[in-house]
């Protein structure tokens, strides 16, 4: 890289990339490189990982002019798959949810809410809403990270899916208090949304549920129609 | 303690028999093999239905034992196809109350991970199940296989069948061990498809599709088959690496009829290579449906005092991995 910046510590590696600390510019700032996936074929793994910076670091700035709190870009290089972005002080909601109180988990959670919320609103879904992407500040502010599958939505589906993802998570991963965190989320994600439009993702979300495998509301619902 | 399992969930009438050391008794199974298109539910359970005595009676006598003998009856009651759990379910029924044997529930996908983990030594594994049926990315977590991941829409089984059989080149699906789909890949050159990954799940009606589309507009076979496969593949190998990541395992077991794809074996090898994982396979012979892991499976169950009353044991075509309690 030719440009004024470097990389003190590598701090995450992810599924899809390695997440480093450094400066940038005399900001503080993270380094996301997506790494080459040798299980895919060359020609794919380029085109993945080139869109996927791309949309990125577009969708990004455009959040951002939204007023939605994720990292500012500082800089991109979409052919060695690079984005260099403002660094977030804080935790993930993953590892911080067994410490927090109930009250600290539902105002993150309810934060998480309205953040997405906002996003949906933009038009923009986020993709991968796991709760290691969801970043508590120190000032306790929520910041949705990663969003190297978010796309801009073309319907209502898209948002759901979302939806549908955290859920998901909250089963596999927060399984003991899944019920209290959405409850939570959903307060948040109403506020900004509104009911009617909050209603409908809700009703998307049960049929994208219902279209899984052996989901045993279908099999309930084909008796009674 | 011995326990007979009945498997007939799909396309396999199978009967298994196994001891706790553990040890595998007998293994016997009719397979359903349609001669055109996929598998005809009520036809499967008509084969199942004059094939099963046989099953039952080459398993009795291969492990040398009267069914007297046996400690429990296991049999899988789901998910599955309706007509053929029945004759399953029928057979396990009967043997119960006849012999006075408790009978044991047993769901499908919990014994396809089960005999994966006890015939590999896999010990807290990311579970990828594949199969015809079902695509499914799953860890145990407090007492249940959680869904981590899963496909949206048809299995990655289902997807290669239904490929193969549009592009005219199965039925037979499988021959010596090689998809259909696999076999034809051979020599293919990589032409754009649509990769789907929608956070943890994959979906693959919409690259069943466009492939179709791209092969009737001209493109060559071999180039149609290698792009789909690839694309299918290394989607379900980017969810399981990041079920590895949020979940934070350090092993990877394969179960199902689609980890015996020798291809998608070496694509999981590569990841676990640079992610300094442990990957197990479950070998071919077992990692399709068979009597021996709804036997093991009902053993666990039954040492845990899982049983259910034969008039009870009603099929369930939809019993999702993730309703059933695990208590070992």
């Amino acid at each position: 890289m030719t440009c004024t910046g470097r990389v003190l510590r590598v701090i995450y590696l992810g599924a899809e990339a390695l997440v480093a600390e450094g400066e940038f510019l005399g900001y503080e700032a993270v380094f996301k490189l997506r790494l080459r996936k040798p299980y895919r074929v060359p020609e794919l793994d380029r085109e993945i990982i080139r869109r996927r910076t791309l949309t990125e670091a577009r969708l990004l700035l455009a959040l951002r002019e939204l007023g939605v709190r994720v990292p500012a870009v500082l800089y991109v290089d979409p052919v060695e798959g690079l984005i260099v972005m403002e660094k977030v002080r804080g935790r993930t909601i993953l590892s911080a949810a067994s410490s927090l109180s109930r009250d600290e988990l539902c105002s993150a959670m309810s934060k998480v809410g309205v953040e997405l919320a906002k996003m949906h609103k933009g038009g923009v879904a986020h993709g991968d809403v796991t709760t290691a992407n969801m970043v508590l500040t120190d000032s306790s502010d929520v910041y949705l990270v990663d969003l190297g599958l978010a796309k801009h939505a073309e319907d209502l589906e898209d948002l759901a899916v979302d939806v549908h993802l955290l859920i998901r998570v909250l089963e596999s991963s927060h399984y003991a208090v899944k019920d209290e965190m959405f409850k939570c989320f959903l307060g948040g994600y109403r506020e900004v949304l509104g009911e009617d439009l909050t209603r409908a993702i809700l009703e998307k979300v049960r049929e994208i549920r219902l279209r899984g495998r052996y989901v045993e509301e279908r099999r309930l619902r084909s008796r009674t129609t | 303690m011995l326990v007979l399992g009945i498997e007939s969930t799909a396309h396999t009438f199978g009967v298994g028999i196994v001891s706790d050391e553990p040890r595998i008794l007998a293994d016997a199974r009719y397979n359903y093999v349609p001669k055109v298109g996929g598998i005809h539910p009520r036809e499967a359970a008509e084969s199942f239905i004059s094939n099963a005595p046989r099953v039952l009676s080459e398993a009795l006598r291969s492990a040398g034992i009267s069914i007297e003998s046996v400690d429990a009856v296991a049999v899988a009651l789901g998910p599955g196809l309706g007509p053929c759990l029945r004759i399953g379910a029928t057979v396990a029924r009967v043997l119960a109350v006849y012999y006075s044997k408790p009978l044991v529930p047993v769901n499908h996908a919990v014994a396809h991970i089960e005999i994966g983990k006890m015939l590999t030594g896999a010990r807290d594994p990311l579970v990828v199940y594949i199969s015809g049926g079902n695509t499914v990315i799953a860890a145990l977590y407090g007492g249940r296989y959680r869904v981590f991941g899963e496909t949206l829409d048809i299995a990655l089984g289902n997807f290669m069948d239904t490929l193969a059989r549009e592009l005219g080149i199965a039925p037979p699906y499988v021959v010596e061990g090689v998809h259909a789909l696999d076999r034809c890949a051979e020599g293919g050159r990589y032409i754009e498809m649509p990769y789907v990954v929608k956070g943890q799940d994959t979906s693959y009606s919409g690259l069943l599709t466009a492939a179709l589309r791209v092969y009737r507009s001209g493109a060559r076979l071999e180039d149609v088959c290698f792009s789909a496969r690839e694309v299918a593949y290394s989607s379900l190998v980017e969810v399981a690496e990041r079920g590895l990541s949020q979940l934070g395992k350090r092993e990877i077991l394969l179960v199902g009829g689609v980890a015996a794809s020798r291809y998608l074996v070496e694509k999981f090898e590569v990841m676990a290579r640079y992610r300094e994982v442990e990957l197990y396979v479950t070998p071919p012979k077992y990692a399709v449906d068979n009597g021996v892991m709804i036997a093991w499976t009902g053993l666990l169950l039954y040492k845990h005092g899982v049983t259910v009353e034969p008039e009870r044991a009603y099929v369930r075509q939809r019993w999702r991995l993730d309703s059933v309690d695990v208590y070992w």
